[in-house]
C-alpha cells in the first residue's frame, strides 16, 4: 500500500501588459516644443502643453501616422472613424488635471503579434500569438521630484519638470494571452523590435520611453474564472519584467496555498530586493469621468492614407525571420540574433547584396563585429567605419582562399577602425595565403632541419607532434601558408 | 457719435491724430468709470503708444486700415501678452498671459488701439455680470441696471461711448444679450468662424468670440477683422471670409423671414413683445416675406445646455488648482488641501456650483443619463433649426424677454429668465450666427433688443436683414444721457441672476 498523497495543484498565471511607448517625433503630441529628453527641467515647454488659460491643442500629424503604422504592424484593425477624449484626474504632473486620450473609440483594436519562445536546453522554437485588445494615443504627463522622500507621502516639498508633459504616447493594452514571465519579456521585446523597425520609438526603457505595466493574476489550472488581479509596476528591464512576474506568480501561488485572499492592488518591483512590495490598494475603479475632447474634431482616416502607410511599412521582424530561415537557411537562433535590431538585419542583408553567402557572414555580424560594437557601446552599427561591401568582399577573399580566417582577423581591428577596401589591405601587407606547393616544401624543409629532436620523436612514434610542425610552419609564412596543403605536405615528408 | 468709417475719415483727412482720437476715449473712460465700472483694467499706456504707432505709420506715408487707431474694448476672458487677464476671477487675479489671442493678435496687425480689459461673469458664467469677483458694472440707461452678461463690460463701454467698438465672448447668450439690454448691436458668428486660441475657455463646444458695435456696419467690420481659419485652432472652421460690408443692402426684397413662435408667449414683457412685433412689420414693410416658424424642441434647449456647459466648464476649470499660475492658498499642509482651499478661495460661488453640476454630469452612472441624452437633444435643436432654414433665409425673435433689471434684483419673474435662455442658448447648441439689434424702447426708456439668426455661416443674411432694418430705423442713433460729473456712491455687490 502507498500512502496516497493529495495530488499537488497546478497553477496557471493569466498575464496581460499594458505598455506606454513614447513616439520619438520631433515635437510633441499637441504643441510644438521638443520632445527631447534629459534637457534642464521645464526648459521644452509652452503655452499649450504647459495648459495655460486660453490655450488649445492641435494634433501633431506625425502621431496619428505613428499610431496607425503601429497599429498596422501588429495587426489590428484602424478605426475610419476615432476621436480624444479627456481623462479627469487631479495631479501636479498633469498641466490641465486632465489628460487628453482616447477612451471608447481607440485608433487601432483587436490585433496580435508573435512571440518566439526558444527552450535552451533543445533549442527548439515555440510560436505564439498574443492579441492585442487595442492602441491608443494620448499624452505624457510632466515629472515630480520630491524633496524629503523619494515618493510624494512623505515629502516636504515637490518640484514638477513639465518637459515631459505632452510628449506623445502610444498606449498597447495587451489581451490576458501571457502565462509566464518569459512570454511576457519575449511580448515586450519583439513589441520594441516592432516599434524600432518601424522607427516610431526608440524603446529605451531605461530612459522610460518604453513603460510596461504588468496585470497578473493566478488559477488553478483547467479553471475558467480569473482570480483576483495585481497590477505590477516599475520594471526598468525585460529581464525586470520576468522576474518580477516569476516572483509574483511564487507569491501569490503561496499565498493561495496558505488560504490568504489576493487582494487587487498595485504593486512595485524592487530591483534592489528583486520582490514586489504593494503601493496601494484599488478600493473600487477610479472615476476618470471621461467625455469626449472638445477642443479636437473627429480624427478620420481615409482609406487612400491607410493604403499610402500601409505601403511605407518595412519588413517586420517576424517577417524577417521567417525569411532568415526558410530562404537564407539560417537557424532560428541566428534569425533571431541578427533580426534583434533593424540596423544590424540591415546591415546583414547589405553584406548578402554585396555578395556574401549568408552563413559566413551571419558569423562576422554575430561574432567579431558584435564584440566590437559592444566592447564600444556609444558605436552602432551604422557608424562602423567597415561598409558591409567591405565585408563582403573579406568573406570572399575567405571563400576563394586567398586569405586564410586567421589573416581576415588579423586585419579585421583596421576594417573596423578605418573601413576601406579588404582587397587593399591584404594586396598591400602581403596577406594572401601561400598555397605554392614548391615555396612550402621550401618552408617544410627549414622546419624539419631546425627541428631534429621534434622529428626524430615524431618519427618513434609521437605522432600527435605534427600540430606542433603545422605551427612552426605557420610561424615561419607568417601565418600565411594555406593550412589545409601545409598539412597534406608535412605529413607526406613526416612520413617519408 | 462717430462711426469707425467717421473715425477713419477724420484720421485721413488730418483732423484727429490716433493718439487725440485714442486720448478722447480714455478721457471718456476716466470721466465715466467711477459710474460704469465697465472696465477691470485700462490700458492707457499701451494705448497711447499703439495710436504713436498708426501716427507714425501714417506720417511715412503708409496707407492704414479702416481699424487703424481706432479704440477698442477687450473682454478680460481674452488673453492679452503682459496684460493681465483675470476673468474677473480672484483665481487668476494676477495672471499675465504670455501670449496673445489669435483675435487681439489680428486686432493688434490692425492696427487697432486696445483701451482696456472689460468686466464680466467669472469666466463668464452668469447673465449680469454680477458674478465678477471685482465689481459691479452699471447699465448706461439707468445706472442702478445690470448692463446684461457675461460680457457686461464691453457692451456697456460701447453702449457709453467710452469706445466705439469691443469684444466679447458668447456661450449662451453672453454678447447678445446684453448688446440688448445696453441698446447696441453684438454679435455671435457661426461656432469656429473666429478662432478661440486665447479665449479662456468656459464651454468649449459653445464659446464664440464676436463684436459689439454701435451701428451694424461697424459690427461687420469688426467681425472681418477678427474673423478666418487659424491652425492654432483645431475647430476653426478653414472657409473664406468675404468682406461682411458688401451684404449691407438696404432691402429686403424676396428675403423670408421666419418667426419662431416659441419664442412669444408667456413670461416676455408687453414693451418687448411690442417693439419685436413693429420691427417685424418693420422687415416686411421693406420687402421681406415674413413666415410663422416653429421650432418645437427649443424649450429644451436651457436642460441642454446646463449639462453640457457645466460639463466641459468642469474639466477647463480644473487646470486652475495653484500649482502653475494664479494665486496658491497661504496655509496648505499638504496637496490635497492646497488644491481645495486654492479652489475653494478662488472661485465664486457660480463658478463652483457649475462645477459642481458638471463633476456630477460626467461621473460613472450618471453620464448616460445626463451628458449623453443632452448631446441628444443637441442634435435635435440643431435639426429644428435645419428645418427652419429650408423655409427661410433669417429668423427672429426677441434677444431677451425683458429689458435690463436692477442690480441684485431678485424679485425677478422665473418664466422670464428662463426665456431669457429659450431664444438666445439653442442658437450657440446649434453653433449659428445670431445677432441682437436695437429694435425700441421700453416705456420706462429701457433699450429693447431683436435677436436675428442665420444659417451655418450665413453671416451675409444676418447683415443685410440687419442693416435693412437698421437704415429704416432711429434707434441705434440714440445714446444714454449719462451725467459724468458727479461721482455716484459705489455699488454694494449682491447676487444676482445667473446665465451663460
Amino acid at each position: 500500500m502507498t500512502s496516497a498523497a493529495p495530488a499537488k495543484t497546478q497553477y496557471e498565471a493569466v498575464i496581460g501588459l499594458e505598455t506606454h511607448c513614447q513616439l520619438n517625433t520631433a515635437t510633441k503630441i499637441f504643441s510644438t516644443s521638443s520632445t527631447k529628453f534629459g534637457e534642464p527641467p521645464n526648459t521644452l515647454i509652452d503655452p499649450v502643453c504647459m495648459g495655460l488659460p486660453g490655450t488649445l491643442p492641435v494634433l501633431n500629424q506625425k502621431v496619428l501616422e505613428y499610431a496607425v503604422k503601429t497599429g498596422l504592424a501588429l495587426n489590428c484593425q484602424i478605426a475610419s472613424y476615432s476621436k480624444f477624449d479627456r481623462k479627469q484626474y487631479f495631479y501636479p504632473d498633469l498641466p490641465k488635471n486632465y489628460q487628453i486620450s482616447q477612451y471608447d473609440l481607440p485608433i487601432a483594436e483587436h490585433g496580435w503579434l508573435e512571440i518566439e519562445l526558444v527552450d535552451k536546453e533543445t533549442s527548439t522554437v515555440t510560436r505564439k500569438r498574443i492579441g492585442i485588445t487595442r492602441l491608443h494615443m494620448e499624452e505624457d504627463a510632466g515629472k515630480l521630484v520630491h524633496g524629503g522622500s523619494d515618493r510624494l507621502a512623505g515629502s516636504t516639498y515637490s518640484l514638477v519638470d513639465y518637459n515631459r508633459a505632452g510628449v506623445p504616447l502610444l498606449e498597447i493594452v495587451s489581451e490576458p494571452d501571457i502565462r509566464s514571465g518569459q512570454e511576457a519579456a519575449e511580448y515586450a521585446q519583439e513589441l520594441r523590435r516592432i516599434l524600432q523597425y518601424l522607427g516610431v520609438s526608440d524603446g529605451n526603457m531605461q530612459e522610460g520611453s518604453l513603460r510596461c505595466d504588468v496585470n497578473i493574476s493566478v488559477r488553478p489550472a483547467g479553471q475558467q474564472e480569473f482570480g483576483t488581479k495585481v497590477e505590477i509596476k516599475n520594471m526598468n528591464s525585460f529581464n525586470a519584467i520576468q522576474r518580477a512576474i516569476e516572483y509574483e506568480i511564487e507569491r501569490q501561488i503561496e499565498a493561495v496555498e496558505s488560504g490568504e485572499r489576493i487582494i487587487q492592488e498595485t504593486r512595485l518591483w524592487e530591483e534592489g530586493s528583486q520582490r514586489t512590495i504593494s503601493m496601494r490598494v484599488k478600493e473600487g475603479s477610479s472615476d476618470y469621468r471621461y467625455f469626449p475632447e472638445p477642443d479636437l474634431g473627429p480624427i478620420e482616416v481615409s482609406s487612400e492614407q491607410l493604403e499610402d502607410w500601409r505601403s511605407q511599412l518595412p519588413e517586420l521582424p517576424a517577417q524577417k525571420r521567417h525569411h532568415y530561415e526558410t530562404e537564407l537557411g539560417l537557424s532560428a537562433y541566428d534569425a533571431r540574433v541578427l533580426t534583434g535590431d533593424r540596423a544590424i538585419a540591415e546591415y546583414f542583408e547589405a553584406t548578402i547584396a554585396a555578395g556574401a553567402p549568408a552563413k559566413p557572414a551571419a558569423n562576422w555580424i554575430m561574432g567579431e563585429i558584435s564584440a566590437h560594437l559592444n566592447s564600444n557601446t556609444s558605436l552602432t552599427i551604422n557608424d562602423l567605419p567597415l561598409q558591409p561591401e567591405s565585408l563582403a568582399e573579406l568573406i570572399g577573399l575567405i571563400e576563394d582562399r586567398t586569405i586564410s580566417n586567421a589573416a581576415a582577423k588579423n586585419i579585421l581591428p583596421e576594417l573596423l577602425e578605418k573601413g576601406g577596401s579588404a582587397k587593399a589591405i591584404v594586396e598591400r601587407d602581403g596577406l594572401g595565403q601561400i598555397s605554392d606547393q614548391g615555396a612550402l616544401e621550401t618552408a617544410i624543409a627549414e622546419v624539419l632541419t631546425e627541428n631534429p629532436k621534434e622529428l626524430n620523436q615524431y618519427r618513434n612514434g609521437k605522432t600527435k607532434l605534427l600540430g606542433f610542425f603545422v605551427g612552426q610552419v605557420m610561424k615561419k609564412t607568417g601565418g600565411r601558408a594555406d593550412p589545409k596543403l601545409t598539412n597534406q605536405l608535412l605529413a607526406k615528408k613526416l612520413n617519408s | 457719435m462717430a462711426s469707425i468709417r467717421e473715425l477713419h475719415q477724420q484720421l485721413i483727412n488730418n483732423e484727429r491724430s490716433a493718439v487725440e482720437i485714442t486720448q478722447a476715449a480714455l478721457d471718456r473712460i476716466q470721466a465715466l468709470e467711477p459710474k460704469l465700472h465697465s472696465f477691470l483694467q485700462v490700458t492707457a499706456d499701451q494705448a497711447l503708444q499703439q495710436a504713436q504707432q498708426v501716427d507714425a505709420k501714417r506720417a511715412a506715408g503708409e496707407d492704414v486700415g479702416l481699424l487703424a487707431g481706432i479704440p477698442i474694448a477687450i473682454k478680460d476672458n481674452i488673453c492679452t501678452r503682459g496684460v493681465r487677464t483675470t476673468c474677473a476671477s480672484r483665481i487668476l487675479e494676477n495672471f499675465v498671459p504670455p501670449y496673445e489671442a489669435t483675435v487681439t493678435q489680428k486686432l493688434i496687425d490692425a492696427g487697432a488701439v486696445m483701451v482696456g480689459k472689460t468686466n464680466l461673469d467669472e469666466f463668464a458664467m452668469g447673465g449680469s455680470t454680477e458674478t465678477s469677483a471685482f465689481q459691479l458694472t452699471a447699465n448706461p440707461w439707468d445706472t442702478s441696471r445690470v448692463p446684461g452678461g457675461s460680457s457686461g463690460g464691453s457692451a456697456a463701454a460701447v453702449a457709453a461711448g467710452e469706445c466705439p467698438i469691443a469684444i466679447g465672448s458668447d456661450t449662451g447668450g453672453s454678447i447678445r444679450q446684453p448688446a440688448s439690454f445696453c441698446g447696441i448691436v453684438g454679435m455671435k458668428p457661426t461656432y469656429g468662424l473666429v478662432s478661440r486660441y486665447g479665449l479662456v475657455a468656459f464651454a468649449s463646444s459653445l464659446d464664440q468670440i464676436g463684436p459689439f458695435a454701435r451701428s451694424v456696419e461697424d459690427a461687420a467690420i469688426l467681425l472681418g477683422a477678427i474673423a478666418g481659419h487659424d491652425p492654432m485652432d483645431s475647430t476653426s472652421l478653414k472657409v473664406e471670409i468675404p468682406d461682411y460690408t458688401q451684404f449691407l443692402i438696404p432691402d429686403l426684397k424676396g428675403k423670408k423671414v421666419g418667426v419662431i413662435q416659441e419664442t412669444f408667449g408667456e413670461g416676455l414683457d408687453p414693451d418687448v413683445e411690442k417693439s419685436v412685433r413693429q420691427a417685424i412689420q418693420q422687415l416686411e414693410d421693406l420687402g421681406a416675406e415674413i413666415h410663422d416658424i416653429s421650432c418645437p424642441r427649443f424649450r429644451y434647449g436651457i436642460a441642454a445646455y446646463y449639462i453640457i456647459a457645466p460639463s466641459e466648464a468642469s474639466a477647463n476649470l480644473a487646470r486652475y488648482d495653484g500649482v502653475k499660475y494664479g494665486i496658491r492658498t497661504e496655509d496648505a499642509e499638504n496637496l490635497m488641501e492646497m488644491y481645495t482651499r486654492t479652489r475653494a478661495q478662488g472661485f465664486g460661488s457660480e463658478v463652483k456650483r457649475r462645477i459642481m453640476i458638471g463633476t456630477y454630469a460626467l461621473s460613472a452612472g450618471y453620464y448616460d443619463a445626463y451628458y449623453l441624452q443632452a448631446q441628444k437633444v443637441r442634435t435635435l435643436i440643431k435639426q429644428d433649426f435645419e428645418q427652419a432654414f429650408n423655409q427661410v433665409d433669417v429668423l427672429v425673435s426677441p434677444t431677451a424677454p425683458t429689458p435690463a433689471f436692477k442690480a441684485g434684483d431678485k424679485s425677478a419673474d422665473p418664466l422670464s429668465m428662463y426665456l431669457v435662455d429659450l431664444m438666445t442658448i439653442p442658437v450657440n447648441l446649434a453653433g449659428l450666427p445670431g445677432m441682437s439689434i436695437p429694435c425700441g424702447f421700453s416705456e420706462t426708456g429701457l433699450p429693447i433688443g431683436l435677436q436675428l439668426i442665420g444659417n451655418v455661416l450665413r453671416e451675409d443674411q444676418v447683415f443685410q436683414a440687419a442693416y435693412a432694418y437698421e437704415q429704416a430705423t432711429d434707434w441705434h442713433t440714440r445714446s444714454p444721457q449719462l451725467d459724468t460729473g458727479n461721482e455716484p456712491p459705489k455699488q454694494q455687490k449682491k447676487a444676482g441672476k445667473q446665465r451663460g
